[in-house]
C-alpha cells in the first residue's frame, strides 16, 4: 500500500495542475477562435518568463508581492477565515512606509525653491529607520487587518463585508493624503516625494554580478522566501498555529480544546493582514521609492487565487506566486507580438484556473477510478 | 416481498456488501442488525434507489427490477423512513408529505384534497397526526409518524425505517411498535434497521444479521436470543451486562448548586439544578435528548459563556464558576462531549494532533523556549500510549481522524481524556453510534476509572447504559432534576415515565 501521506501529497499537487492543464486548453480554444496560434501565443506567455536575465528578473519581481498576499490569504484561510482586504491593507501598509521614509528620513516636501508643505521629525540613521519603515508596512497592514478580525471577534460582524469595505476608505484615505499632504506641489503624478535614500533596500543586481541593477528585482523577495518558511513554521511546528489551524477546521472542537477562538480570529487577520502590508517593502522600499498612487495590480484579489491555487499552505503559494508572474510578464509580450490576442488574456487564464480549482468536484469521478480520492463513507 | 440476490458494492477499497443476499416474507417485520460499517445501510440505500450496485440483483414479488433512484423505488411500492428526519420544519404536516408529489395541475396546489387523504391513511393505521399542524410544533415521536405518513401516502407496500427509535422515549417506542405492528396487520412489509437488540426480539418476525459488508445469519426471531445476535454481529462472545463491583464514593468532587442555563433566547435551558458528585462514584442522568443534558454538560465544561449562567458550581471545594474551559481541564475536569465529530475532534488532523487538543499548550506537547514549539516526539509518544491503551485501530497517528471508524473515534477521544488525568469526567453520550465490541470496552474503562477514584458524570440517551453503569441516577425533564433512583431497583417504565414530567 502506498502510504497515506504520499497519497495525499499527489491528491495536493495534482488538482492543481490539472485546474491549470485544463485552463491552458479552455485558453487555447479562445485563442484560436479570436484568429491567433494557441502554440506561438502560449510560446510568448510562458518563454517569455524565462530569459535571462530580464524574464527571470522580472517574473520574481512580478511574484514577490503575489507571495506576500498569498500568504496572507493562506493564513486567514487556515483559521477559517476568508481575508479579501488584502488589496487595502497593503496600500496602507505601502504609505505607511513611505510615510516613515519621508517623515524620519529628514525629508521636506516642497516643490523646488517653493515653500515646504510637509516638514520632517527627523533624521534618522539608516540602520533605525530602514527597520522602521518595514515595521510600518508591516504593522500598518497588521491594524488594517485586524480591524475587520476585531470587529468580528466583538460583534461577529462577518469578516467578508468588513474588509472589501475596508479596501475602499483604505484606497480613499492614502489618495487623500498623498494629494494635499506628500505630493509635491506642481507634480502631475499622483505620488508622494522620495523617501530618503536611507530607507531604500538593495537590489539584487548589487549581488548577483550578471543580473543588472535596472531590474527591480530586490531584497523584498528574499524576505518573501523568509515569509514563507515562517508561515509553515507558525502554522504547523508552534503552538499559535495549532490553535489557529484548530479554530479554522471546528470552531466548536476549538473551544472544547479551551482555545479562545475570539483571539485567533484577530490574531489570524493580524497576521494576515502584516504579510499582506510586506508588499509595500517591496513596491515603496525597494522599487518605486516613494508611494505612487494606484500601484497595486490587483495584488490583493490575485493573491486569492494565489492561495485558492496554492491551496493555502507556503509551498503552493511560492510556486502559485511564480506561476501567476509568468503570465503577468508574459502578458506584455503576447500584447506586443500576436495580431489579435491582449494581455486580457492573462486575466482570462487566472479566471478560469480558478473556476477550475473551485470546481474541484469535477475531477472527484475519474481520479476516484484511479483510487486517487478519499474513500466514501460506509 | 423483496429479495436481495448477490448484491455487491465497492467503495474504492472498501467492499461494502459482498454478495448480500436474504428475502423478505410479505406481511412481516424483519430486522436487520449488525455493528456500524457492517453494510446495513449500505444494502438499504441499494434497495431505495440511492446506490447502484455493482452487481447483483434485486427481486420485487419474485420479479427482477432495476431500481436506480428512489423514484424507481417509490414506483416499486417502496418507502424509506431515515434516521435524520427530512422534513421542512415551518411547513403543515400535509405540505411537508406532498412535497414532491404534489396533487392538483402544476399552477394549483390541491392541499384541501391532501389534506383529507393524509387524514384517512393517518386514521387507518391510527397515527393520529393533523395534517395541519406545523412541523416545528410537533415532538420527534410525531415527526417520525409524518414520516411514516409521508411513505403510506405514496402507497409503499414495504417500508424500509434506518435506526427509528434512536429519537425516542420508551413510552415512544412502544407506540411506535404497536403503529408497526398495526401496519403488519394491514399486510404491509418492513424493513427495520437496527443495533438494539432488545428491539429486535421484541418487534421483528426475522432477523438479518450482517458483518464486514457479509450476511452471517437468517434466523427467526423466535428461534433467537439477544447473546446469539451479538455473537453474530461481533464475531466473538460479548459480554451484554456491565459487571462492576460496588461504588466505594469519597468526597465530593463536584458540587452543583442552584445552576441555572438560559438559552440566547432567554428561555431557561435548565433551571435550578443542585446535586453533587462524589469521587469513585458514576453519577447518571437519565432524560429524553434536549431536556437540558447538553446545557448541563457544557456548562460544567465551561463552553456555556458566564452571562447564560447562574448558580455555582465547586470544583473539589473551591468555587470553578468562572473557570474558563482550559482552567478547568487544568483542575482535572475532562469532557466527552456527546457529539464527537461537531466538539471532539478535528476530523481532518491528524490522531497525534487529536490526542493534544486540550492540553496542546503545555508539555508533552511542546517544548523550547516559552514552550512554543510543538513537540513531536512528546506529541508522539502520546499519541502511541492512547492508541496501545484504548485500542485505537488502525494505530497510524499519521492518519487524519476522519478515516477512523465511529468506535474507533470514540475510544481516541476517551483516550484523550482520560490520559489528563482527570479527577472528574463528564461524558456524554459515550457509546452513541459505536459498535458492540466497543461499548463493551468503553464500558470497562469508565468503571475503571471510577474504581480508580475518579467521579462520573454521565449522560446517555440509552436508558440501559445509564442504568447499567449508574450508581445513582438523576432523571432530567425540562431542564429541572425531577428526582433521584436506585438504578439497581428502578424499571424502565418508572424512569420513562419520570422523563415525560410524570411522578415515579
Amino acid at each position: 500500500m502506498l502510504s497515506a501521506a504520499f497519497m495525499k501529497l499527489l491528491r495536493e499537487i495534482l488538482f492543481p495542475l490539472i485546474a491549470v492543464v485544463a485552463a491552458f486548453v479552455v485558453g487555447g480554444i479562445v485563442v484560436f477562435i479570436i484568429g491567433d496560434s494557441p502554440i506561438q501565443t502560449y510560446k510568448l506567455l510562458i518563454g517569455s518568463a524565462f530569459s535571462w536575465p530580464d524574464g527571470i528578473g522580472y517574473t520574481l519581481f512580478y511574484a514577490t508581492p503575489l507571495i506576500f498576499t498569498g500568504l496572507a490569504v493562506a493564513v486567514a484561510f487556515r483559521c477559517g477565515l476568508l481575508n479579501i482586504g488584502a488589496e487595502g491593507q497593503l496600500y496602507v501598509a505601502a504609505f505607511a512606509a513611505a510615510w516613515v521614509g519621508i517623515k524620519f528620513g529628514g525629508v521636506t516636501v516642497a516643490a523646488p525653491g517653493g515653500p515646504a508643505v510637509n516638514t520632517p521629525y527627523a533624521n534618522l540613521p539608516m540602520l533605525i529607520l530602514l527597520p522602521l519603515c518595514c515595521i510600518a508596512a508591516m504593522g500598518a497592514g497588521a491594524i488594517w487587518g485586524g480591524i475587520p478580525g476585531l470587529l468580528k471577534a466583538k460583534f461577529g460582524s462577518h469578516e467578508v463585508i468588513n474588509t472589501i469595505m475596508l479596501n475602499f476608505i483604505a484606497v480613499a484615505l492614502v489618495s487623500y493624503f498623498t494629494q494635499y499632504h506628500y505630493k509635491i506641489p506642481g507634480d502631475a503624478i499622483m505620488q508622494s516625494a522620495e523617501i530618503s535614500p536611507k530607507a531604500h533596500i538593495a537590489r539584487l543586481g548589487k549581488f548577483i554580478p550578471a543580473l543588472p541593477e535596472r531590474i527591480p528585482l530586490n531584497i523584498a523577495f528574499i524576505l518573501a522566501i523568509l515569509a514563507c518558511v515562517f508561515v509553515y513554521v507558525l502554522l504547523w511546528k508552534t503552538k499559535w498555529g495549532y490553535e489557529i489551524r484548530a479554530t479554522g477546521q471546528n470552531p466548536s472542537a476549538a473551544e472544547y480544546g479551551g482555545i479562545s477562538i475570539r483571539k485567533q480570529i484577530i490574531l489570524a487577520m493580524a497576521i494576515s493582514g502584516g504579510l499582506a502590508g510586506m508588499v509595500g517593502i517591496n513596491e515603496v522600499l525597494g522599487y518605486r521609492y516613494r508611494y505612487y498612487d494606484g500601484f497595486s495590480a490587483n495584488y490583493g484579489f490575485v493573491g486569492i487565487a494565489v492561495a485558492l491555487l496554492g491551496r493555502n499552505h507556503p509551498v503552493g503559494v511560492f510556486i502559485a506566486a511564480i506561476l501567476f508572474a509568468i503570465l503577468l510578464r508574459g502578458g506584455i509580450f503576447v500584447d506586443a507580438f500576436t495580431m489579435h490576442v491582449s494581455k486580457d488574456i492573462v486575466d482570462m487564464l487566472q479566471g478560469i484556473v480558478i473556476v477550475f480549482v473551485a470546481a474541484e468536484a469535477m475531477f472527484r469521478g475519474p481520479l476516484k477510478k484511479f483510487g486517487l480520492m478519499k474513500r466514501a463513507k460506509v | 416481498m423483496i429479495e436481495l440476490r448477490d448484491i455487491t458494492k465497492r467503495f474504492g477499497a472498501v467492499l461494502a456488501n459482498d454478495r448480500v443476499s436474504f428475502s423478505v416474507a410479505p406481511g412481516t417485520i424483519h430486522a436487520i442488525v449488525g455493528e456500524n460499517g457492517a453494510g446495513k445501510s449500505t444494502a438499504m440505500r441499494i434497495a431505495y434507489g440511492f446506490y447502484t450496485a455493482d452487481s447483483g440483483e434485486i427481486l420485487i414479488n419474485g420479479q427482477v427490477r432495476e431500481i436506480r433512484t428512489p423514484h424507481d423505488a417509490i414506483a416499486l411500492g417502496i418507502g424509506m423512513v431515515h434516521q435524520h428526519f427530512m422534513l421542512v420544519e415551518p411547513m403543515t404536516v400535509a405540505e411537508n408529505i406532498v412535497l414532491g408529489a404534489e396533487p392538483g395541475n402544476a399552477a394549483a396546489l390541491d392541499l384541501k384534497k391532501a389534506a383529507a387523504e393524509i387524514r384517512k391513511v393517518s386514521d387507518e393505521f391510527r397515527l393520529s397526526v393533523d395534517p395541519n399542524a406545523t412541523i416545528e410544533n410537533l415532538s420527534v415521536g410525531q415527526q417520525q409518524r409524518v414520516e411514516l405518513l409521508k411513505a403510506l401516502y405514496r402507497h409503499a407496500q414495504l417500508l424500509i425505517l434506518d435506526e427509528p427509535t434512536a429519537v425516542l422515549t420508551p413510552q415512544e417506542v412502544e407506540e411506535f411498535f404497536a403503529i408497526l405492528r398495526r401496519m403488519r396487520e394491514q399486510g404491509k412489509t418492513i424493513i427495520i434497521i437496527t443495533h438494539k437488540l432488545s428491539e429486535v426480539l421484541a418487534i421483528s418476525d426475522n432477523v438479518t444479521v450482517m458483518r464486514d459488508g457479509k450476511v452471517v445469519g437468517n434466523v427467526k426471531t423466535s428461534e433467537t436470543n439477544a447473546a446469539e445476535l451479538a455473537r453474530l454481529m461481533v464475531g466473538r462472545e460479548v459480554l451484554l451486562r456491565v459487571e462492576k463491583p460496588d461504588a466505594k464514593p469519597g468526597a465530593p468532587i463536584l458540587s452543583v448548586d442552584h445552576l441555572s442555563i438560559s438559552g440566547r433566547d432567554g428561555a431557561k435551558r435548565l433551571n435550578d439544578v443542585s446535586f453533587e458528585v462524589r469521587a469513585g462514584e458514576i453519577v447518571g442522568i437519565a432524560g429524553v435528548e434536549g431536556n437540558g443534558q447538553t446545557e448541563l454538560i457544557e456548562a460544567l465544561a465551561g463552553l456555556i459563556p458566564g452571562a447564560y449562567v447562574t448558580g455555582h458550581i465547586r470544583f473539589e471545594g473551591r468555587d470553578a464558576t468562572n473557570a474558563d474551559a482550559r482552567r478547568r481541564k487544568e483542575l482535572g475536569i475532562a469532557h466527552v462531549p456527546e457529539d464527537r465529530h461537531r466538539r471532539g475532534l478535528l476530523l481532518d488532523s491528524s490522531l497525534a494532533e487529536n490526542t493534544i487538543l486540550g492540553v496542546h499548550y503545555r508539555k508533552p506537547a511542546v517544548t523550547g523556549p516559552g514552550d512554543i514549539i510543538l513537540d513531536e516526539k512528546g506529541i508522539r509518544r502520546r499519541t502511541e500510549q492512547v492508541i496501545k491503551d484504548f485500542d485505537v485501530r488502525p494505530p497510524n497517528p499519521a492518519l487524519p481522524a476522519r478515516a477512523l471508524s465511529g468506535g474507533n473515534q470514540q475510544k481516541l477521544i476517551i483516550g484523550r481524556e482520560f490520559e489528563l488525568p482527570p479527577k472528574l469526567l463528564l461524558v456524554s453520550q459515550p457509546t452513541r453510534g459505536v459498535d458492540i465490541g466497543a461499548i463493551e470496552f468503553i464500558h470497562r474503562k469508565i468503571v475503571a476509572l471510577r474504581d480508580a477514584g475518579c467521579a462520573v458524570l454521565l449522560v446517555s440517551a440509552e436508558l440501559e447504559e445509564v442504568t447499567a453503569l449508574s450508581d445513582r441516577l438523576l432523571v432530567i425533564h425540562n431542564g429541572a432534576i425531577v428526582g433521584e433512583v436506585d438504578p439497581k431497583a428502578v424499571t424502565n417504565e418508572e424512569i420513562g415515565l419520570m422523563m415525560t414530567g410524570g411522578r415515579a
